[in-house]
């Protein structure tokens, strides 16, 4: 077990975002959170990278706990979050995005290999590379935050909704990438209002709904659940034509 | 025309002076959208602690530099820690009155017969004013020295913020902190840094201003510090290109309105500016006018 979750429970103020849930994640596995708008997907992730501390519960990484630590410790551990609505630093360049992503490493020659790697796998980034990231389009800024991400070398990354305002077509290349770098090594837990996609590159997934998860299982067995079916991707494929 | 050109040069030395010291209010406005109100002071603990480094003490001149550069970067970090930090993520006034709390504290503290002292005090000149006839014009070695220094600083923090990694975290705390955060940054430790870098030019600028106007007091730092604070506003705060043009027109406008139409009316020309700017375009002279981040 890669990552355990364990009866989390967090506050904004007095809203209770998340109401005690639990779940983990195996090794190589892409596990996918799903859930409305509001249920606490993003939440979930702001908890385990230590932007937010929890009021109850438990996290472990790799058998280590790494509740309360803060977030800049936790990124050292291995865990990288690429966060909902990207947050590139706008009035960096498109290099130095890259590069900061590899902040907590100081080997000069492998980080300049990751950033190899990262071009290669994202040939528009290498295409950009000088210019400053506010400038790229909504795909390709999607692309530098995952770009980013991996430029720590993590464990386990953190996806927090990536297809969200991107074409279809985006949408597809997005899901190819994630499923490659799963292939690569890297475990996964992905946010998703977009289940539809979501289960087709998931191993497992977990429904999130109002701070709690209501049901679990195989990404196959999920997508052939009526419940499921009805309320999550239903909605999806009409969003699809919009 | 001799004379004009002779008022722009003492503008330049005035202004380089304030852009030493409004790159600290600017820096501090970018990285954490506070105004630092006690900066003047620690412009005026810069004064005095090269002042007893060198005439009491007897330090060397440039250790007594560095001292107070070093004492002045510790006093930074120290206020933020303990005034700043717990009222981080609490509404901006909380902050802003710790702010003016901490610039009372100095300006009185500083003021007590075993600290400072509450007098004036005429600084020795570690050296003898030399004046070369360059063109006509007289130009003082006070002058290139300002002149040199200033631009050194101007050079050196670029260099910081452009090419160094802690410089690029600092760009990436400017614009967020959780952001920064998720890429390891410790922001508490970036923000400690940006106060400690503000803080040594602000110490370095006094030492500067105490050179050019050789008399010291505890409340010397309010006035430099209001109008370098209105000189960062002018170009716009948080911007550190604007910090320097700003403080380059004030102190344009301030020795040419003392030399042109009264020396009474230079303080007040000063603020009139600020108030023109918050009016009219609050956002600076280079600051863009789409609505600020939230
Ligand atoms: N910064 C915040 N302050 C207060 N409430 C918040 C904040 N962020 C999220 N919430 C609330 O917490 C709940 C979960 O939000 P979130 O985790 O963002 O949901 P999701 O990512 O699943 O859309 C929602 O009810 C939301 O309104
Ligand atoms: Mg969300």
């Amino acid at each position: 077990m890669i990552l355990e979750v364990k009866d989390l429970e967090v506050y904004y103020g007095a809203i209770r975002a998340l109401q005690g849930i639990s779940f983990s994640v195996e090794k190589g596995e892409i596990v996918t959170l799903i859930g409305a708008n509001g249920a606490g997907k993003s939440t979930t992730l702001r908890t385990i990278s230590g932007l937010l501390v929890p009021r109850r519960g438990e996290i472990f990484f790799q058998g280590q706990k790494i509740t309360r630590l803060p977030a800049h410790k936790i990124v050292r551990m291995g865990i990288s979050h690429v966060p909902e609505g990207r947050q590139i630093f706008p009035n960096l360049t498109v290099k130095e995005n890259l590069l900061m992503g590899a902040y907590t490493r100081n080997n000069r020659a492998e980080v300049e290999q990751s950033l190899e790697e990262v071009m290669t796998r994202f040939p528009r980034l290498r295409e950009r590379a000088k210019q400053l990231a506010g400038t790229l389009s909504g795909g390709e800024q999607q692309m530098l935050a995952m770009g980013r991400g991996l430029m720590s070398k993590p464990t386990l990354l953190l996806l927090d909704e990536p297809s969200m305002g991107l074409s279809p077509l985006l949408v597809e290349e997005i899901f190819e990438i994630i499923k490659s770098i799963n292939r690569q090594g890297t475990t996964i837990l992905l946010v998703e209002q977009n289940a539809y996609m979501a289960l087709q590159v998931a191993h497992r997934a977990y429904v999130l709904e109002t701070g709690r998860i209501v049901l679990h299982g195989k990404a196959e067995e999920l997508r052939a659940n009526p419940r499921i079916r009805s309320a999550y991707l239903g909605e999806v494929e009409e969003q699809d034509g919009v | 025309m001799e004379y004009f050109l002779e008022q722009v040069l003492n503008g330049l030395q005035l202004g380089l002076m304030y852009a030493l010291i409004a790159l600290g209010y600017t820096m501090v406005y970018g990285i954490i959208q506070l105004i630092n109100f006690a900066h003047g002071d620690v412009f005026m603990v810069g004064a005095f602690l090269g002042y007893f480094g060198f005439a009491v003490w007897g330090l060397p001149l440039p250790a007594a530099i560095l001292l107070a550069m070093v004492a002045c970067a510790a006093l930074g970090v120290t206020i933020e820690r303990v005034a700043y930090r717990p009222l981080r993520y609490a509404p901006k006034i909380a902050a802003l009155i710790s702010a003016i709390g901490v610039s009372l504290f100095l300006e009185y503290f500083s003021s007590l017969k075993f600290v400072f002292g509450p007098n004036y005090r005429v600084v020795p000149r570690p050296f003898a004013e030399v004046n070369w006839k360059i063109a006509g014009l007289t130009v003082t070695n006070i002058q290139v020295i300002v002149f040199v220094v200033v631009v050194a600083m101007l050079v050196l923090l670029q260099f910081l913020i452009y090419r160094t990694k802690i410089g690029m975290a600092m760009r990436t705390v400017a614009v967020d902190h959780n952001a920064a955060r998720l890429m390891g940054v410790n922001v508490d430790n970036v923000i400690s840094f940006t106060f400690a870098i503000g803080s040594a030019f602000a110490a370095l600028g006094g030492i500067l201003y105490a050179l050019a106007y050789p008399q010291i007091h505890p409340f010397m730092g309010i006035m430099p510090g209001l109008k370098a604070f209105t000189a960062a506003v002018l170009g716009g705060i948080g911007i550190i290109p604007g910090a320097v043009l700003g403080a380059l027109i004030m102190g344009q406008v301030e020795t040419l309105t003392a030399a042109y139409v009264s020396s009474q009316l230079r303080d007040a020309i000063a603020f009139a500016i600020l108030i023109l700017v918050l009016l009219f375009r609050p956002k600076g002279l280079l600051g863009r006018t789409e609505t600020e981040k939230v």
